[in-house]
């Protein structure tokens, strides 16, 4: 394929979910951010390992446990190429959530002391909130909300004076935001935070698919990772963590598989990645994660990432010729979401008669009531877009959304 | 199930203009009631006089099935003895999650609709529990 071009029909043909009708249309599937759908590979590679090669990973003398472990162990290396990482600061964790927490529980409890801060976007999930506030519950250290503009973009100026305190220890930014769509500067955030000591942690959830993630070039210390926004299975995500930060992190959960030695008098942990993996991994789902990467890989994701943002500027141009509609998120640089609010219908209601028309989206607060709050609004209605979204998704959005207008006023 | 089922005109004009929706002074419970699934929510005061509600009013946003239900309620309990009113919001509850209960809902039946649509009947209820809260215990609730 040409760079620079994505064949959208027989990219959709992939997706088996996608062929089917809602309320007697056709489905018209914008609900990506929350998760996307997945391709005949993926299902394939999460089937294959049950049906032929299931087996407990690691120290299994027998095959099919051989073939597991190298299948769980490519998957890994697969993903740490993918982000220009070594794998064995690629932790497998069950998404996104589960890597904020091991962040904020280990690195956080180890590090942070009272008096210390940690800063956390406005814009940011609830994922990258609540676990730094739990933590900075048991350490002593504050958690402050580094300030948003009106279309939803941070503050880099707040952030430098803050940061100019000298007890900032973390900051945690998202890479996408799942409700405007914003594309942060991570790289800049990471270099301002490294200037006065801190460290960044990203939340790369909407990012993978729609960007080249390469954590070298964001010089991130941190990134959570989750597969189900990315064409992958759910249940299963990644950590990635520099070396010498995770060489130097207590374990999160504690058990089988993380350990070198037990003793009733002494254990010795693993190294990273193990220390960090307790218990039996999710093996096909970290299979289904590594065959996402490949997706991914031979549709470009660069391609994809100006597919979806050309359809959601389509999409946003139609959508505010709907009196009394308004987008929220006005970021220069934004990937393919649209959010609006209508001022004659709430979220829940236009949700549901989009619904109707077969087309699917997200409404509420996104698990974002901070940014909400911020906007001076409870909800919003969210299309989201991935590669396999075509011109006809965006003109039954917008069609469907009309017919919201017209019924509600 | 089409559209117009379940959002039948009555919804639609007490949800554009919800009736008894304000302040109330004075009142002598209150409670506040919250949907985490969307972030709504509503503030009920009512006067209880000699265990009848003399007056209630609401307040707070929502979606169209959960006004109009707040407003439809607010209208059905008023004067009624607070008894008679804490079984009608057991009725209620009933009617949107139990199946063969919606006959003999009078008004309300035209939110009968709503039991089609599982994610949204914490909507309509939102409201009716709220009422509950205020007249028995008082006490913020949230409808998880």
């Amino acid at each position: 394929m040409e760079p620079g071009t994505l064949d959208v029909s027989s990219t959709r043909s992939e997706f088996p979910a996608l062929h089917q009708s809602v309320a007697g249309s056709p489905l018209t599937y914008l609900d990506n951010s929350a998760t996307t759908q997945r391709p005949q590979s993926v299902l394939d590679a999460v089937n294959a390992f049950y049906s032929h090669d299931n087996a407990n990973v690691h120290r299994g003398d027998h095959q099919l446990s051989q073939r597991a472990t190298e299948a769980y162990e490519n998957a890994r290396k697969t993903l740490a190429a993918w982000l220009n990482a070594t794998p064995q600061e690629v932790v497998f964790t069950k998404g996104c959530t589960e890597a904020l927490n091991l962040v904020a529980a280990s690195w956080g409890g180890a590090n942070l002391r009272p008096g210390d801060t940690v800063l956390v976007s406005t814009m940011e999930h609830h994922s990258n909130i609540v676990p730094w506030q739990q933590i900075a519950g048991h350490t002593g250290a504050t958690v402050e909300p580094i300030p948003v503009s009106d279309s939803i973009e941070l503050d880099l100026e707040a952030l430098k004076a803050r940061l100019a305190k000298g007890d900032v220890r973390a900051v945690a930014v998202k890479a996408v935001c799942n409700v405007g769509g914003t594309i942060n500067p991570v790289a800049e955030v990471a270099r301002l935070a490294h200037a006065h000591g801190a460290v960044v942690v990203v939340d790369a959830a909407q990012a993978l698919a729609h960007e080249q993630v390469d954590v070298q070039a964001w010089d991130a210390d941190f990134v959570a990772l989750t597969a189900h926004k990315a064409y992958g299975p759910m249940g299963i995500g990644a950590l990635y963590g520099k070396s010498s930060l995770l060489a130097a992190m207590p374990p999160y959960q504690t058990g089988g598989g993380m350990v070198r030695g037990v003793s009733f008098e002494k254990t010795n942990f693993a190294d990273p990645p193990e220390r960090f993996e307790a218990g039996t991994p999710n093996v096909a789902g970290a299979i289904g994660f590594g065959e996402a990467v490949r997706f991914l890989q031979k549709v470009g994701v660069e391609n994809a990432a100006r597919h979806e943002t050309c359809l959601a500027r389509r999409a946003e141009e139609l959508l505010e010729e709907v009196p009394g509609l308004k987008v929220y998120g006005k970021a220069k640089h934004k990937a393919g979401i649209v959010s609006f609010t209508l001022d004659a219908a709430h979220p829940h209601d236009v949700g549901t008669v989009l619904n109707e028309y077969g087309v699917a989206v997200r409404t509420g607060h996104h698990c974002c009531m901070p940014l909400m709050k911020r906007l001076g609004i409870a909800a919003t209605t969210r299309a989201s877009f991935a590669c396999y979204n075509n011109d006809e998704d965006v003109e039954r959005l917008v069609r469907a959304v009309h017919k919201a207008k017209e019924l509600f006023s | 199930m089409s559209l117009h089922e379940l959002y039948q005109e009555i919804i639609l004009d007490h949800g554009k203009n919800p009736r008894n929706f304000g302040e109330l002074e004075p009142y002598t419970h209150e409670a506040e009631g919250f949907n985490p699934l969307c972030g709504d929510q509503i503030r009920l005061l009512v006067r209880v006089n000699q265990g009848k509600i003399e007056d209630l009013k609401f307040s707070g946003r929502g979606c169209a099935i959960s006004t109009a239900s707040a407003s439809m309620m607010t209208q059905l309990v008023k004067g009624k003895t607070v008894e008679d009113a804490v079984a009608l919001v057991e009725k209620f509850r009933r009617s949107m999650t139990e199946e063969g209960t919606e006959a003999d809902m009078g008004e309300l039946g035209c939110l009968s609709g709503v039991k089609q649509y599982p994610n949204r009947v914490k909507c309509a209820t939102l409201a009716w529990h709220a009422l509950k809260s205020a007249v028995t215990t008082g006490e913020k609730v949230t409808t998880e």
